[in-house]
């Protein structure tokens, strides 16, 4: 699947999904438009050096499918340069390492902490201004949602 | 012929629970736009006896026993959760045919060196961990088996762990397991049907797999022959067939508060064209008649009660949003009565062939809008139902269910992202 879907054309279970439905013609980012003739006798001298334009998406997200974006609130984690309102790139297909910046689920709430392995259980650190950390026992469950991968903060 | 089907766990449920943990292990549904009816139940609210398709209003004194809580459904969000899904599927074979939007077959002809219960436990853990959403795979030689190994799968009743594999079963493992299904949960066996059927006192699936093809033929239909042989393990539909097109279209909703006046139920039934026709184009298809129905609320007996519909036949067919609008609203002010509390209405588009030369109808200004049409469901498709409509649909919408219950567009919208702490 690529940049041709079409976002929106939502169907019930069950129901089928349009075979004919017409496809918005939008050319794909980075892709160089160099499909249509250049008229003989004009070469572009650029043709030669044409290279896909910087991409951000490209830059930022290593699996499509499993990377979703979150907001931060509150400043538990400064420390790691991870400021209030700042927007977070998470990829779930990623298996969370130790230290790992991570989105976990604590009492049915997101929460970014630093995950780290201790011999009594998992440390999810915060690093901020005296915000304390989690602990979470070996009879504790813990549920990892996704691991971050970039902060972007806006200046 | 060896394939999957893999099929999501009360898919829109699980869209919401990914980004709303709270929601995990407590009852929940889904409601319908604007209708207020069950259109995804948690397991939880399944067990409670909640049916598909139950009024809100019906369910309210259970909801408040047992706290069922009520979504609004947030299309957006299911629409891109399916996109990833599919996608994160398509890692597992090349042949893939998305037949609904949780719904997809795979194909796995040149994988069976591969163990495939351990393939099919391998694609649920990526799409669980991918994703977030738990799905169910069925494994199996035709896709009516593969449709009813994911539903032993799902209910338990054979596989393990959300995975059945039906081509690892002896001949006599298979006799047992179907003996104790019934002929409904067969793909493509509808209730009439079903109660056809079992009055010939064919109830399991069993039963219907040893029945005789060429008589239920004559009986009944192709399809059933070819259910039967699909049943039998002899596979009679392509991976990327594409099923026949619709006989007929409906839209209907019930309102979300009760409609009194002409002009509302104007707007509604607009709309429900708008809807219909865009499902008759997709399918490249024209109707010939168009009916239009209305009626009060059956449940309350003490009400003054009113039901009609009627049929308004077109001199030629078409699939023009304008010109079908024109007729189902020249039949609603025939059906009208002042005085009414009206609960319901719909539309049908009936008596549907291929779509072909430009048509003129009695109801047409002589002007061909199939243009108009394509660019129509074109942005609609892109930036969801509605974002154009005819005039008669209105924009005040008083009749439709707010939505007061939806969740945010965690993936479409930058201002309602997830909040972490
Ligand atoms: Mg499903």
């Amino acid at each position: 699947m690529n940049g041709h879907q079409v976002p929106g054309c939502a169907t019930l279970p069950g129901e089928r999904l349009f075979a004919g439905l017409p496809q918005p013609c939008i050319p794909q980012p980075g892709i160089p438009m160099l499909a249509t003739p250049v008229p003989a006798g004009f070469p572009s001298p650029a043709a030669d050096f044409v290279e896909d334009r910087l991409s951000l998406d490209e830059h930022l997200i290593e699996h499509k499918e499993a990377t979703f974006f979150v907001r931060v609130t509150g400043n538990s984690m400064t420390g790691f340069g991870i400021h209030d309102g700042d927007l977070l790139v998470v990829d779930r297909a990623l298996h969370p390492a130790d230290r790992s910046v991570v989105i976990a689920v604590v009492d049915g709430e997101f929460t970014v902490k630093q995950l780290c392995r201790i011999p009594t259980g998992v440390l999810l650190r915060a690093n901020g201004n005296g915000h304390s950390d989690i602990f979470v026992g070996p009879d504790q469950e813990l549920t990892v949602w996704g691991v971050v991968r970039w902060s972007i903060h806006s200046i | 012929m060896t394939l999957a089907l893999v099929d999501g766990n009360n898919f829109y449920v699980s869209c919401e629970r990914v980004f709303n943990p709270k929601l995990e292990g407590k009852p929940v549904v889904v409601l319908s736009n604007n209708d207020g009816c069950a259109v995804a139940r948690s397991a939880e609210v399944k067990a409670l006896g909640v049916k598909m398709g139950e009024p809100w209003f019906k369910m309210r004194d259970l909801a408040k026993k047992h706290g069922i809580l009520a979504l609004s459904s947030n299309y957006a969000l299911y629409a891109d959760m399916s996109n990833r899904m599919m996608t994160v599927l398509r890692q597992f074979s090349p042949d893939q045919e998305v037949y609904s939007i949780d719904e997809c077959f795979l194909g796995l002809d040149g994988f069976q060196h591969l163990d495939l219960i351990e393939y099919g436990h391998a694609m649920r853990q990526r799409v669980r961990q991918w994703v977030g959403i738990p799905v169910c795979v069925g494994i199996a030689e035709t896709k009516t088996l593969a449709k009813l190994a994911n539903h032993c799968a799902k209910k338990n009743h054979a596989g393990k762990e959300g995975v059945c594999d039906l081509t690892r079963m002896t001949d006599t493992e298979r006799s047992a397991l179907f003996s104790n299904i019934g002929i409904r949960e067969i793909w493509g066996v509808g209730p009439r049907l079903t109660e056809q059927l079992v009055g010939r006192g064919i109830t399991n699936v069993e039963a219907l797999r040893n029945s005789d093809a060429k008589t239920l033929r004559r009986e009944f239909s192709v399809v059933l022959e070819r259910t039967i042989a699909e049943l039998n393990g002899i596979p009679c539909m392509d991976l990327e067939e594409v099923v026949p097109n619709k006989q007929q279209i409906m839209s209907s909703r019930s309102f979300g508060q009760y409609v009194y006046d002409l002009a509302p139920l104007q707007e509604a039934v607009a709309c429900y064209i708008a809807i219909a026709a865009e499902k008759l184009r997709s399918q490249g298809s024209v109707a010939g008649m168009v009916q239009v129905y209305v009626r009060t609320n059956p449940h309350k007996a003490d009400a003054p009660q009113y039901q009609r519909g009627l049929t308004v036949p077109l001199t030629e067919a078409s699939d023009d949003t304008l010109l079908l609008t024109r007729a189902a609203l020249w039949g609603l002010k025939k059906l009208y009565r002042p005085g009414y509390a009206y609960q319901k209405a719909g539309v049908a588009l009936l008596n549907l062939s291929a779509a072909g030369a430009p048509q003129m109808d009695l109801f047409s200004t002589a002007k061909d809008n199939s243009r108009v049409m394509a660019v129509m469901d074109r942005i609609n498709g892109m930036w969801g139902r509605g974002t154009l409509h005819s005039a008669a649909e209105g924009v005040r919408h008083d009749w439709h269910m707010k939505r007061e219950k939806v969740s945010p567009g965690y993936t479409t919208r930058w201002d309602q992202l997830p909040l972490v702490t």
